[in-house]
């Protein structure tokens, strides 16, 4: 093959594979959204919290699996604690108000976590290699990280885990349920703030997840928080309440932002990654204003 | 008693609309107006004008603009800092590239680039809403900052990013001391928090306020979409331009992308959201708390420090603020919703009847 095409391909594949790693922490947004209609801005401060938990415990010296258990533990109190204090006085607010209120979370568990672990930048390795696909780059030439490959396994597991699980299983229905109408939901005798419990519990889970990926890829540190900030243009493009549309959402924010970076970017003397997703997602919205799987809403007056 | 507008008749057209048309809110203003004009120069020393009610003040103006988007007329923004940051930087190039302007020409010049930059961002709000456009807005604010950084007019070609905005001097007269910062800062935002005031009780304001209630049946009922809410965004962005030009000239003295982070956007928002949703006092509120609640914290912090004795790393303590910062916001969400200025509302009802029970 000639090489701009070898290059091409790796260019697209590492931006697919970047935009799984979007998608991941997407997959937070999506869930607290769909399910309580709180835009939850604490996703990124979670998935720090996470990982710095986890990355200090195993630097303790604790068995890896015995610290991902106390972690997920942690992840599932914080989830219960969250619901508890701040959401359930805040039923029945505006969504802005309940977006503040996340904000206002964000930085509680900035300043908790560092508090309790400290600010230095820790590495994380969980035994995958950060190296080029050996036959890959044997056969075709092409290099591909082995890790990439295994975030986007793990990002396509649990997005059929969980598609699964609002799909089929009695809780997952009732948080549909009560995403789709509180009051409805309230009325048919779910339980409101049990259903808001498990869905920061599994947000936390999610969290967890997404924050132990970015820390291999970029080391456990305080920037971590900021992959929220990655994880919103796919929010617009694969709509807020779509756990599919995080995962298309994000292959594409991926691809178009890698293949810019390296095709577009020396136009304008680089740096354009800082903002390029955003313009691209909100050029999507000009089309299709509610996403790509978003619900089209219809206004009543 | 305190607060009665019982026997207050009005009996010409001009009466009845007034700004304030409560006897005892013209005096409250006018005696409000006479002290920080007055009586805080006088005094206020170098540091409490300059590093306390400056600021506070600028940030009032930005927060009075997102107010005026957020609150009045319902569009969710988070790009406030960015359209600080163009007003701050046209200001200064202004100023450096049209001397000839004048300072107060140049303000309003580049207060009008802010808004014609939120126009442009305002677009998609078009097609829409609630937080989608909330994330929408981030594009403003990232795009606005990276091309601040890139194109080197903006800065005249600095090699740090960082200039040193020029000193204000208005008919002769320069703007150089603290007292004369805050006096300048003062002046403009008084007026535009006035005209802010008229501009809510106006047609205008009425079609935001029915815009942020319900788009669709505004438009149902005749209020041109397009037109009000890219007027609400350019408005919106011209009071925040000129805040982050005062903010470049008035207090930090230096013209820098840095200072217009993400960071601001957010602390601005929360400055409307504690301060109260559609207010014009909420903003002031907002703004003094926002402002003034680190520098408590830390005075606080130092005191428990000095009086046990116990050393407290840095690091630590900027941590426990972060903390006991979002723990406050969240607390003052659940105990007062509507913010600051809804207390305020609370406290004339009972003035109202004081010292009476009923």
């Amino acid at each position: 093959m000639p090489i701009e095409v070898i290059f091409f391909i790796e260019v697209l594949a590492g931006g697919l594979l970047a935009g799984v790693m979007y998608a991941l922490v997407a997959l937070g947004f999506v869930l607290i959204y769909k399910a309580s209609g709180v835009f939850n801005f604490a996703q990124g401060a979670m998935v720090f919290f996470a990982a710095l938990t986890f990355v200090s415990l195993v630097e303790r010296g604790w068995n890896f699996w015995l610290a991902l258990v106390v972690t997920l533990a942690v992840m599932v109190v914080l989830g219960l604690v969250t619901e508890r204090v701040v959401l359930r006085p805040l039923v029945n607010q505006p969504q802005i108000t309940l977006f503040m209120a996340t904000i206002g979370l964000t930085f509680v568990l900035e300043g908790l976590s560092q508090l309790i672990w400290g600010s230095q930048p820790h590495g994380l390795e969980l035994g995958i290699p950060d190296v080029p696909m050996e036959w890959l780059s044997q056969r075709w030439n092409i290099n591909i990280s082995q890790f990439d490959l295994f975030a986007a396994f793990v990002a396509g597991l649990l997005v059929a885990v969980l598609a699964v699980f609002f799909q089929k299983t009695r809780i997952g229905r009732a948080l549909r349920a009560v995403a789709d109408d509180h009051q409805a939901a309230l009325a048919v005798g779910i339980p409101l703030q049990h259903i808001w419990a498990i869905v920061w519990a599994v947000a936390g889970f999610v969290a967890l997840v997404a924050g132990l990926m970015w820390g291999v890829r970029n080391g456990v540190q305080f920037a971590l928080t900021f992959v929220a900030l990655k994880a919103l243009p796919v929010l617009l493009i694969g709509g807020f309440e779509s756990i599919p549309g995080a995962i298309i959402g994000g292959l594409i924010i991926g691809a178009t932002e890698k293949l810019a970076e390296v095709y577009v970017g020396p136009f304008f003397g680089g740096g354009i990654e800082s903002w390029f997703a955003y313009v691209v997602a909100l050029l999507f919205l000009l089309v299709r204003p509610e996403g790509l799987f978003g619900e089209k809403h219809i206004d009543r007056v | 008693m305190l607060y009665r507008e019982a026997g207050q008749f009005k009996s010409s057209y001009a009466q009845d609309q007034q700004i304030f048309p409560i006897r005892q809110d013209r005096v409250a203003i006018a005696l409000l107006l006479v002290l920080a004009f007055v009586v805080v120069p006088l005094i206020g020393n170098q540091y409490w004008l300059g590093a306390l009610i400056t600021p506070f003040l600028i940030f009032a103006l930005a927060a009075l603009g997102l107010n005026i988007l957020t609150g009045y007329a319902g569009q969710l923004s988070l790009g406030t800092a960015a359209f600080m940051a163009v007003g701050a930087f046209m200001a200064y190039n202004f100023v450096l590239r049209m001397p000839w302007l004048g300072v107060i020409p140049s303000f309003i010049l580049a207060g009008l680039c802010a808004a014609a930059v939120g126009i442009v961002f305002g677009l998609p709000s078009l097609r829409i809403k609630g937080f989608y456009l909330a994330v929408a807005t981030l594009a403003c604010q990232f795009f606005v900052l990276w091309m601040l950084q890139r194109v080197g007019w903006f800065t005249n070609n600095s090699t740090s990013g960082v200039v040193t905005a020029q000193q204000i001097v208005i008919f002769g007269v320069p703007f150089d001391t603290p007292a004369r910062k805050y006096l300048f800062t003062l002046t403009v935002v008084a007026v535009m928090a006035l005209l802010a005031k008229n501009l809510m009780r106006s047609e205008t304001g009425r079609a935001f306020m029915a815009v942020r209630d319900m788009d669709v049946a505004a438009s149902v009922i005749g209020i041109p979409m397009m037109k009000t809410k890219l007027l609400a965004f350019a408005i919106s962005s011209f009071y925040c331009g000129v805040a982050g030009a005062l903010h470049a000239f008035c207090y930090l003295g230096t013209v820098e992308p840095e200072a217009y982070s993400l960071d601001l956007s957010f602390r601005i928002l929360f400055m409307i959201i504690i301060g109260g949703v559609g207010s014009i006092l909420g903003a002031f509120l907002g703004s003094a708390f926002i402002t003034l609640f680190p520098i408590f914290l830390n005075l606080v912090s130092g005191a428990i420090s000095h009086a046990t004795g116990f050393e407290i790393s840095h690091a630590v303590i900027s941590n426990l603020e972060l903390i006991i910062f979002g723990g406050l916001i969240v607390f003052f969400l659940i105990v007062e919703p509507a913010g600051l200025a809804r207390l305020w509302q609370i406290a004339k009802e009972k003035l109202r009847l004081w010292p009476f029970p009923h």
